[in-house]
C-alpha cells in the first residue's frame, strides 16, 4: 500500500515535470503573407522569411511570453475560422476589431488605429471628396471588412455600388483603369495603393475609424490577457511606437489610442459600425435578400456560361470530327491548353491580365472565362458522342441524298445529343459550383456572399447551411429535368 | 441505254486494289445477284455504285448520270444521283432516334421537300406495302431483324430509285422468311426497277435472280 502510494507520488511528480518541460516554447502566430507590405510579406531577399510590422509585433509578444515566434501562413478569409479551431496561438494580419470577432473569439486590445479613407483618381479629387459625392458610382473594397459594411449601408442610402475584391492590390489598379470610381479601405492600404499607382489621391476626410487586433481561440483568454499586458507595456515604453515608425505608419492617432487604453478605457468595436443584430436569426433575415440576389447571379452566370460552353463546344467538336488535319491539331491543342490550366488562372488572365488591352466588365469576363473553360470539356463529350453514332447511319443518310450538313443536323447530332445529355447535366452541376471562383474577379455570387455573411456573424454554420440549400435548390431540379428527358427518349 | 452500266471499274482501299477492271450492266426489271465469298469485292462494288466510296478507274452510269474516277457528288448532283440509286445495307442502319415511319419519311421531307403530311402518308403506304404498316410507330430497337429490313427497303424505295442495291439481304432472316423476301424483290423488279444484290446464299440467288455473277478477288470469274 505504502509502496503503491509512493509509486503514485513519484509518477505524479515525473508527470508534472514532463508537463512543465513541454510548456510550449513557440508562439505559433498566423497571418496571410499575400496581404503584403507593410503587414506580412515574404522577405524579398529571403522568401523563406516573412517581414512586416505584424512580424515585429509577433516578435514583441513572443519575447514578452518567453517564447520563440513561428509563422503560420493562413489565408486572410480563413483566419477567423482557423482561430476558432485553435489552429494557432494568435493571428496578426491587419485584422479589424469587430463585434462579431469580440463575441466569438478571444480578441486582444487594439494596437493600431486606422482610418477608412477614399482613394480617387487625381482628376476626380475635386469632385469625389466624400461618400455622398459618389452617389450611383462604383466603389471598390475588400469583402467582410468595416469598409465593406459602410459601403453596404451607403448602397441603400446613397445608391453606391460596392465592388468586392478578394485582395487589396487590384482595387487600386482597377481604379486607375476606370473600372471603379473610388476605393475605400483603411489608410495603411490606401497609402500603399497610392504609392504603387501614380495618378491616385487619398482624400483626407476619414469615413470611419477602426483598429487592428490580434485574435485567438475563444478559450485562450489567459494567453490573450498575457498578450494584452505585453502590448500595454510596449505602448508605454515606446517599443510599439518604434515598430510603427520603422514602417512609416506612426501618426497622432496612435498616442491618443495608447493613452485611452492606458487609462483603462475600452474601445467600442461597434462605434463606427452599422448596428449589429443581436441574434443569428436577425442576421439571417438581414442577409437573406442579399443571398437570394447572389443565388440569382450564380444561376444566371451558370446558365449563360453553359449556353456559351455548349455552343462553342459543338463548334470545337465539329471541327475536330469534320475539319481538315491542321484545324483538328489546332483545336486539340486549344482543348488541352484550357483543360490543362486552372480556371482560376484563366479568370485572372481574362480580367486582370488583359485589362491593358481590353477592359471586360467583371460579369462578362466571368461569363467568357467559365464558358470557354467548360467549352473545352463539352467539346470532348460531343466529340465522343458524335463518334459513337454508327458510321453506317451516315452512309444511309448519304444514300438518301441528304447533304453532310443535313446528316449532321437530322441524324448524327440528335443521337449524339442524347448520348451527351447525362455527362452535360453532370458538367452543368459542376459549373454551378465552379462559378464560385469568379469572386476573385469581383463578381459577388452565392459562395462569396455567404462568406461575407459568415465573416459578419462570425460563424459558418447557418450561412453554410443556407448556401448549401440554395445550391441544391438550383441543381436538383436540373437533374430531374435531365432524367425526364432521358426517360422520354428511352420510351 | 441500260439502267446500270459499269465499265472497267477499279476501286482502291488503303492503297490496295480491291476491285479490278469489272464491267457489267443491268436492265430494268432485272434482278442481278453478285455472288462470292466474303472479301471478294461484292460490297465494295455496291458502295461504289451507291456513290459512297470514290472509284479509282472506270465509269459507273445510272440512267443519264455517271460517276467518274475520284469524283465525289455534291449538292444538286448528289440529290439527283440518289433519286436514281438506293441502297439497303446488311445491318439496315436505321436511324435509331426515329420511328419506322420517320425513317421512311425523312428524305421525302428534307431531300424532296414534301410536306410532312404528304411524306408521312407516302411513308405509311410503303410500310404497308412491305407488310409492316402496324409497326409504323415502333422505334428501330423494337423491331425484329426482318421488320427492320423491310423498313430499310421502304426507306430506300421512298426516293423511287431506278436501281436498288442490297447487301446480304438474307443475313438477318431465318430460312422461312427468305422465300417471302425473294417474292418481294421479284415484285419490285416486275414494277420496273433494277435490283443488284450482293449475296453468298446460293438458294436465295436461285430463288430471285434473273442472272448471277460470281466474283473472286475483285474480279468477275463467272457471268
Amino acid at each position: 500500500m505504502t509502496r503503491h502510494a509512493g509509486f503514485i507520488a513519484v509518477s505524479v511528480l515525473l508527470l508534472s515535470i514532463a508537463v512543465v518541460g513541454q510548456e510550449p516554447r513557440e508562439l505559433l502566430w498566423a497571418g496571410d503573407a499575400e496581404g503584403g507590405s507593410p503587414f506580412v510579406e515574404a522577405d524579398p531577399s529571403d522568401p523563406a522569411r516573412v517581414v512586416g510590422f505584424e512580424v515585429e509585433v509577433a516578435a514583441l509578444l513572443a519575447e514578452g511570453l518567453g517564447r520563440r515566434p513561428r509563422f503560420l501562413q493562413v489565408g486572410f478569409t480563413s483566419l477567423d475560422a482557423a482561430a476558432a479551431r485553435g489552429d494557432f496561438d494568435v493571428a496578426l494580419s491587419g485584422i479589424e476589431d469587430s463585434p462579431a470577432r469580440q463575441s466569438r473569439l478571444a480578441v486582444t486590445i487594439p494596437y493600431y488605429e486606422f482610418k477608412e479613407v477614399l482613394t480617387v483618381r487625381d482628376v476626380d479629387a475635386g469632385r469625389f471628396r466624400t461618400l455622398p459625392d459618389l452617389r450611383g458610382r462604383r466603389v471598390a473594397t475588400l469583402g467582410a471588412t468595416l469598409a465593406y459594411d459602410i459601403l453596404v449601408k451607403a448602397q441603400s442610402e446613397l445608391g453606391i455600388v460596392p465592388v468586392v475584391y478578394e485582395d487589396d492590390v487590384h482595387p487600386y489598379t482597377d481604379l486607375v483603369l476606370g473600372r471603379v470610381d473610388a476605393v475605400m479601405l483603411d489608410d495603411v492600404l490606401a497609402e500603399r495603393g497610392v504609392r504603387r499607382n501614380p495618378g491616385l489621391t487619398n482624400q483626407s476626410t476619414a469615413v470611419g475609424v477602426g483598429h487592428y487586433v490580434g485574435i485567438a481561440a475563444p478559450q485562450n483568454t489567459a494567453l490573450r490577457d498575457q498578450m494584452n499586458a505585453i502590448l500595454l507595456r510596449a505602448m508605454q515604453d515606446g517599443r510599439l511606437e518604434a515598430i510603427f515608425r520603422r514602417w512609416k505608419m506612426w501618426n497622432d492617432d496612435q498616442p491618443r489610442l495608447y493613452a485611452r487604453l492606458a487609462g483603462g478605457q475600452q474601445e467600442d468595436a461597434s462605434a463606427e459600425q452599422p448596428a449589429q443584430p443581436s441574434s443569428a436569426w436577425d442576421a439571417t433575415m438581414r442577409y437573406l435578400p442579399a443571398l437570394f440576389r447572389a443565388a440569382v447571379i450564380t444561376l444566371l452566370l451558370s446558365s449563360l456560361s453553359m449556353a456559351l460552353a455548349v455552343a462553342i463546344g459543338v463548334l470545337i467538336a465539329s471541327g475536330r470530327v469534320y475539319g481538315p488535319p491542321p484545324l483538328r491539331a489546332l483545336l486539340t491543342a486549344w482543348v488541352e491548353l484550357i483543360r490543362g490550366t486552372p480556371l482560376l488562372l484563366q479568370l485572372f488572365v481574362l480580367y486582370f491580365g488583359l485589362a491593358a488591352v481590353v477592359q471586360l466588365p467583371a460579369f462578362l469576363a466571368a461569363l467568357i472565362g467559365l464558358g470557354l473553360n467548360y467549352a473545352a470539356y463539352e467539346s470532348e463529350i460531343y466529340r465522343g458522342a458524335l463518334e459513337a453514332v454508327p458510321a453506317g447511319q451516315l452512309d444511309a443518310a448519304r444514300v438518301l441524298g441528304l447533304s453532310e450538313r443535313q446528316a449532321f443536323v437530322l441524324v448524327r447530332g440528335p443521337q449524339a445529343f442524347r448520348l451527351a445529355l447525362a455527362p452535360m447535366t453532370n458538367d452543368f452541376v459542376a459549373l454551378l459550383k465552379d462559378s464560385s471562383l469568379v469572386s476573385v474577379i469581383t463578381v459577388v455570387e452565392l459562395t462569396k456572399q455567404t462568406s461575407i455573411f459568415a465573416a459578419n456573424i462570425g460563424s459558418w454554420v447557418l450561412p453554410g447551411a443556407l448556401c448549401a440549400a440554395m445550391y441544391l435548390a438550383l441543381s436538383l431540379p436540373l437533374a430531374r429535368v435531365a432524367r425526364r428527358l432521358e426517360r422520354t427518349w428511352k420510351r | 441505254m441500260r439502267a446500270l452500266d459499269v465499265t472497267d471499274l477499279s476501286v482502291h482501299r488503303g492503297g490496295r486494289t480491291v476491285v479490278r477492271g469489272v464491267s457489267f450492266g443491268a436492265d430494268r426489271q432485272e434482278v442481278l445477284v453478285l455472288k462470292g465469298a466474303s472479301g471478294s469485292g461484292k460490297t465494295t462494288i455496291l458502295r461504289a455504285i451507291a456513290g459512297l466510296d470514290p472509284i479509282a478507274e472506270g465509269r459507273i452510269a445510272v440512267d443519264d448520270m455517271s460517276i467518274a474516277p475520284h469524283q465525289t457528288l455534291r449538292g444538286q448532283a448528289r440529290r439527283d444521283f440518289h433519286r436514281r440509286v438506293g441502297m439497303v445495307f446488311q445491318f439496315h442502319h436505321l436511324f435509331e432516334h426515329l420511328t419506322a415511319l420517320q425513317n421512311v419519311s425523312l428524305a421525302l421531307v428534307h431531300v424532296l421537300a414534301q410536306s410532312r403530311t404528304q411524306a408521312e402518308r407516302r411513308a405509311f403506304e410503303l410500310l404497308d406495302q412491305m407488310g409492316i404498316g402496324p409497326r409504323a410507330r415502333a422505334m428501330p430497337r423494337e423491331l425484329s431483324g426482318g421488320e427492320a429490313q423491310r423498313v430499310a427497303i421502304a426507306r430506300a424505295l421512298a426516293m423511287e430509285p431506278q436501281v436498288l442495291l442490297m447487301d446480304e439481304p438474307t443475313a438477318s432472316l431465318d430460312p422461312a422468311r427468305r422465300g417471302d423476301l425473294a417474292a418481294i424483290l421479284r415484285q419490285l423488279a416486275a414494277d420496273g426497277r433494277t435490283l443488284v444484290i450482293a449475296s453468298h446464299d446460293e438458294d436465295f440467288a436461285r430463288a430471285c435472280a434473273h442472272r448471277v455473277m460470281t466474283l473472286e478477288a475483285g474480279q468477275i470469274v463467272r457471268s
